[in-house]
């Protein structure tokens, strides 16, 4: 590894870092959602600081080839992500609903309201 | 009576509800219509709650069932708006209700010539001798819209009355059915719709083959007590 790669990964890592916090102190990213960017920010930083964490962890679960470990662990974050949001969206999807339902009913209520009076 | 894009027709079948039936309440549930479906029914006298946008029958159901239980109704009976559901029926349809929680209006029950085939069919039989093990009673036709509710079917379907695919016809009785309700259905003659146009297409039969069966696993798989829509108190 040379040094230039030596020191791209590790700025690549802080850079992620760093917009995850930026997001966070600004109120533009929840600690819900920002959790599994922040897992994957830092798994980068260690990763690039100290390559040789990578080769041993690839050794115990029994990856030849450490990058592929890599993109092992890049798609089940990513993968992960995707679930969480599926799941809110299907959550805010029936909050909005009951919302809509109860719109529609106060509407009526008013309506009924306004023509008895 | 859920609506959705029926200004064709919704304002006879208010119209003709009221004639054949007097006295009773006519809510229609605007299910977020792009044409003047709100104005055609309000014309035609009935009450109507307009959604703001499309949330399909189930949806538009539970504004119906929290309306009546928001304004002490003992019986909701849904009617579709195209006209396919005789009004003639609800009154055999509330006889019902003196001895069970839920009645269906069943299409082959006898009354009518209604008839289905293919994928279609086999569906319905499916559904019929599931759903009908689960209820406890024979039921044929378990995705009839045309169906009366009684004061505790009221009462559950206000709160939880699912908007998924097939929803509100497979899986509301299957809730019906686990929260300990009696269901019962009693022949209704259908018509052919007044406007619109019915899915006859084997590619679509078979669609809705395989969600029917979809849906009926998975209203059977849901917890029953965490089964919440929207959270909603």
């Amino acid at each position: 590894m040379t040094l230039t790669s030596y020191i791209f990964g590790i700025v690549s890592a802080l850079l992620i870092l760093a917009v995850v916090v930026e997001l966070l102190r600004r109120r533009h990213l929840r600690e819900r959602h920002a959790i599994w960017w922040f897992v994957a920010g830092l798994l980068a930083l260690i990763a690039g600081v100290f390559p040789d964490t990578l080769v041993w962890a690839s050794h115990l679960v029994g990856v030849e080839v450490p990058i592929n470990l890599v993109f092992f662990v890049s798609i089940a974050i990513l993968f992960l992500v995707c679930l969480q949001h599926s799941s809110e969206l299907t959550q805010l999807e029936s909050k909005t609903r009951t919302l809509a339902e109860r719109v529609a009913l106060l509407e009526l209520a008013q309506k009924e309201r306004e023509t008895s009076e | 009576m859920p609506a959705f894009n029926e200004q064709a027709s919704v304002g006879d079948v208010v119209r003709e509800v009221q004639q054949k039936l007097p006295g009773v309440t006519v809510l229609v549930v605007d299910d977020g219509s792009a044409d003047a479906t709100t104005q055609v029914a309000t014309e035609a006298g009935a009450l109507v709650a307009t959604l703001p946008f499309n949330l399909g029958v189930g949806g538009a159901m539970r504004v119906g069932f929290r309306y009546a239980l928001e304004n002490g109704f003992d019986a909701v009976v849904q009617v579709d708006s195209d006209g396919q559901h005789d009004p003639a029926g609800v009154p055999a349809l509330l006889a019902g209700l003196d001895s069970a929680d839920l009645v269906l209006g069943a299409r082959f029950a006898g009354e009518g010539d209604y008839a289905v085939r293919g994928p279609r069919q086999w569906a319905m039989k499916l559904l019929a001798a599931v759903l009908s093990r689960t209820a406890g009673t024979k039921l044929t036709d378990t995705t009839s819209g045309f169906k009366a509710s009684g004061p505790r079917a009221i009462a559950l379907f206000a709160e939880h009355y699912p908007a998924e695919y097939l929803g509100d016809t497979i899986e509301a009785l299957v809730i019906a059915s686990r929260s300990g309700l009696s269901v019962a259905q009693v022949p209704v003659a259908m018509r052919p719709r007044a406007g619109g146009v019915p899915s006859h297409n084997p590619l679509k039969a078979a669609t809705y083959l395989g969600r029917a069966a979809l849906a009926l696993v998975f209203a059977f798989i849901r917890p029953k007590s965490t089964y919440r829509v929207g959270g909603s108190v």
